[in-house]
């Protein structure tokens, strides 16, 4: 009889065990991103910090390259294989994924309160009333440059048009440093470091950005030409060779300490700190008189949702009320200087140079990137077609006037803004 | 009488299973992994994805493909280039692999076999690896061949080649070619060494030696070969990717220089940065490659390889 029940008790031991292992088991929630450059940060800190206060969830952060994460991406939701937190691309990528029905609503998530309108409006729909990525970050454009370089030619940091291109050339003539170190090889350096970053201080900010998705202003207008005017007075600064010349060149070219000047988004603070030997400052970009009002974009650039097919809904909502937490905030921003915080709450960061990028907040007047938000929406795509013709105009191949006629012409055949 | 005789035959020839049963293996993974696909493809260029469903459209996406301006443009330019890649591969790949085979099959040759491996090597190197290799190679800030070309005091001939419209697309060709050559070499050679020796020798003792040997013995005699590179080189060719897109990106810049079909459908099927994919018109551009290459293919199989001579010894 004992040795029957000692047997039966093995035997659902056996099996029972089994499923109390299953239930004690860790919920493993995978986050999917483009961000490989933060891997360590992730592993080393932020995963550590979050598993420390909430037992039980284990949080595998799993990044693919930038430029084949949003393919792989939508593959991998398609099939059904994509991680449980899906890192949101800004505006329609996104967007396209939750009319699809991969992205969870987040609207009344836990946390969601800690954010302005301005940082949730490029995770929702187009009326505002349903968000579905927590807002982690933004990024600033402006320029980097070399301290030792502008100390040593006795040259400071440029405010107006003017300054800046004698600054460049001073540079130049005296021939130690290259002037500006970007290349048109991998095109979006042109458009995001180029016409992105320079462009807003000339249709001024949000107001220009919005007439033209309202269809008041067109991208044939003196206003939006004339970026790519100055960005084809770039080119005699750039190195020999420019044309073929990749990203990451140009990011060695500039922490080696062979060029002065550096078109930046303030995403490179952190690689720049580790990999230069020399001080950097940076400027916001020149405005065209002294005295004009400045604007800089602060794009909202990084965000974190829900796959809406997660087994692990529960969990992963925990990690995002986290995610919208103060504490995360601060970990985030000083782990990654020059990905600024969008939460409400302040965060203290201890970077100098991230420090300067997030003070000019405060004088400038902050925009996105004007190709983000529905102008991308069709076919030509208007943001992938900047890319081509910013490349263009710099490599003089094509005159700004037709560059911005042909990208008008793109963007009338497929939108039609809302009269 | 007729009639009793084919009685008995089918009598004595019953259905042959085992012919089913052996073929069965190959067909079956072939339908799977290759016809299935392909009419998958094809269906999928007959449709549109209207509210996220598949929407039958009959040849919709062709006309969009061929009539609206900007499809039709960046499908011409890309076909076009695709010619472009084609013909630098025939007319420095195929040659030069003929010309190696030729001189690696003379008896004379020392350390045949070293040559033979050396310049077989680049073929089985990964694209990616290729596609980096010569990146770097011709980098002009880190490149040796600007510092190459300097030493022989032609630095002013150097020009970043990979970043200019006009040279980018031919550059990529070479490189190509350069990774490739080994594969006519190999087939070639192997054509090569199996002409009997009687033909050379009595073309010897006609008097025929040298080069007017090779062009007036040995050419003729390796056609069918070339025919079959060739054709081997156009469905290649045709169906690229891997090097534009390890070495110049999706966008296949400068200015689309270097867009081919296949960077082309990558594109468009799968979408990129802020463009999301279009699965069904990316369908409709691989199957026009396939319409492309099967017109190439047949016209190879019915024009020419039946026109080719063939000898047997």
């Amino acid at each position: 009889m004992k040795h029957r029940l000692l047997t039966g008790l093995l035997m659902a031991s056996s099996i029972l065990g089994s499923a109390g292992i299953a239930l004690a088991q860790d919920t493993t929630l995978t986050i999917e991103s483009w961000r490989n450059d933060d891997l360590a940060i992730w592993q080393e800190k932020l995963i550590p910090a979050f598993e420390a206060k909430n037992p039980g969830i284990k949080v595998v952060f799993a990044p693919t390259a930038p430029t084949e994460y949003n393919a792989a991406l939508n593959a991998k939701l398609d099939a059904g294989s994509a991680g449980d937190l899906i890192t949101c691309r800004p505006f329609d990528a996104s967007l396209e994924l939750f009319k699809k029905g991969q992205l969870a609503d987040l609207t009344s998530l836990a946390g969601m309160e800690n954010f302005s309108d301005v940082a949730k409006s490029a995770w929702q729909t187009d009326d505002g009333k349903a968000s579905f990525c927590v807002p982690m970050a933004s990024v600033i454009h402006g320029f980097i440059y070399n301290k030792e370089a502008f100390d040593k030619l006795g040259i400071t940091p440029p405010a107006t048009e003017e300054e800046f291109f004698a600054a460049l050339d001073k540079i130049k003539a005296d021939g130690t440093y290259i002037p500006m170190a970007m290349g048109t090889k991998d095109l979006w350096e042109a458009a995001t470091m180029g016409y992105q970053n320079i462009g807003p201080n000339y249709w001024k900010g949000e107001e220009g950005r919005l007439a033209l998705i309202k269809g008041e202003q067109k991208l044939t207008d003196a206003d939006w030409v004339a970026p790519y005017t100055t960005l084809a007075k770039w080119k005699p600064y750039l190195g020999d060779g420019f044309e073929a010349q990749s990203y990451p060149d140009s990011q060695n070219l500039f922490t080696l300490g062979r060029a002065a000047i550096f078109p930046a988004g303030s995403w490179e603070i952190s690689v720049f700190n580790t990999q230069a030997q020399f001080k950097m400052g940076a400027f916001p970009p020149p405005v065209q008189k002294a005295g004009d009002t400045c604007y800089i974009s602060d794009h909202n650039d990084i965000g974190i949702g829900l796959n809406a097919k997660s087994k692990n809904a529960d969990a992963a909502k925990t990690f995002l009320t986290w995610v919208a937490s103060p504490d995360f905030a601060t970990i985030y921003a000083n782990a990654l200087p020059g990905f600024f915080s969008l939460n409400s709450a302040a965060v203290k960061m201890e970077d100098p140079l991230a420090q300067e990028f997030v003070s000019w907040r405060e004088k400038c007047k902050p925009t996105i990137r004007s190709t983000y938000q529905v102008l991308s929406r069709g076919t030509p795509n208007l943001e992938n077609e900047t890319w081509v013709k910013s490349a263009n105009v710099i490599n003089g191949t094509e005159t700004p006037e037709a560059a911005a006629a042909e990208l008008q012409k793109g963007l009338d055949s497929w939108y039609k803004p809302a009269k | 009488m007729s009639e009793q005789s084919l009685e008995h035959s089918q009598d004595k020839r019953p259905t042959r299973w085992h012919i089913a049963v052996f073929l069965a293996p190959a067909l079956l993974v072939y339908t799977a992994v290759m016809i299935l696909p392909l009419f998958g493809t094809l269906q999928l260029s007959l449709f549109r994805s209207v509210d996220n469903v598949q929407v039958f459209t009959g040849f919709d996406n062709f006309r969009t493909l061929f009539g609206d301006p900007r499809w039709s443009a960046s499908f011409w330019n890309a076909l076009g280039n695709n010619t472009w890649f084609f013909i630098i591969h025939m007319l420095v790949q195929n040659p030069i692999g003929i010309l190696l085979a030729a001189l690696l099959s003379s008896p004379k040759l020392r350390f045949s076999a070293f040559y033979r491996t050396a310049i077989f090597i680049p073929t089985i190197l990964s694209f990616v690896i290729v596609g980096f290799a010569w990146k770097l190679i011709l980098s002009p800030l880190w490149g040796v061949a600007p510092n190459l070309l300097d030493l022989v005091g032609l630095k002013s001939l150097f020009v970043p080649w990979l970043g200019k419209e006009e040279y980018a697309l031919t550059a990529l060709s070479l490189i190509s070619v350069w990774q490739f050559v080994g594969i006519p070499m190999m087939l070639i050679y192997a054509a090569m060494l199996s002409i009997p020796d009687e033909v050379i020798e009595a073309a010897e003792c006609d008097g025929v030696t040298g080069f007017s040997q090779f062009w007036k013995i040995k050419l003729p005699l390796i056609l069918p070969s070339i025919g079959i590179i060739s054709i081997l080189t156009f469905v290649g060719n045709f169906n690229a990717f891997d090097l534009i897109y390890s070495a110049q990106g999706a966008l296949a810049g400068p200015n689309y220089a270097t867009d081919i079909l296949g960077t082309f459908l990558y594109r468009t099927f799968f979408g990129f940065q802020l463009q999301t994919g279009d699965p069904n018109m990316g369908a409709t551009i691989a199957s026009m490659m396939f319409f492309i290459i099967l017109t190439g293919v047949c016209v190879y199989l019915f024009l020419i390889q039946t026109r080719l001579r063939r000898y047997q010894f």
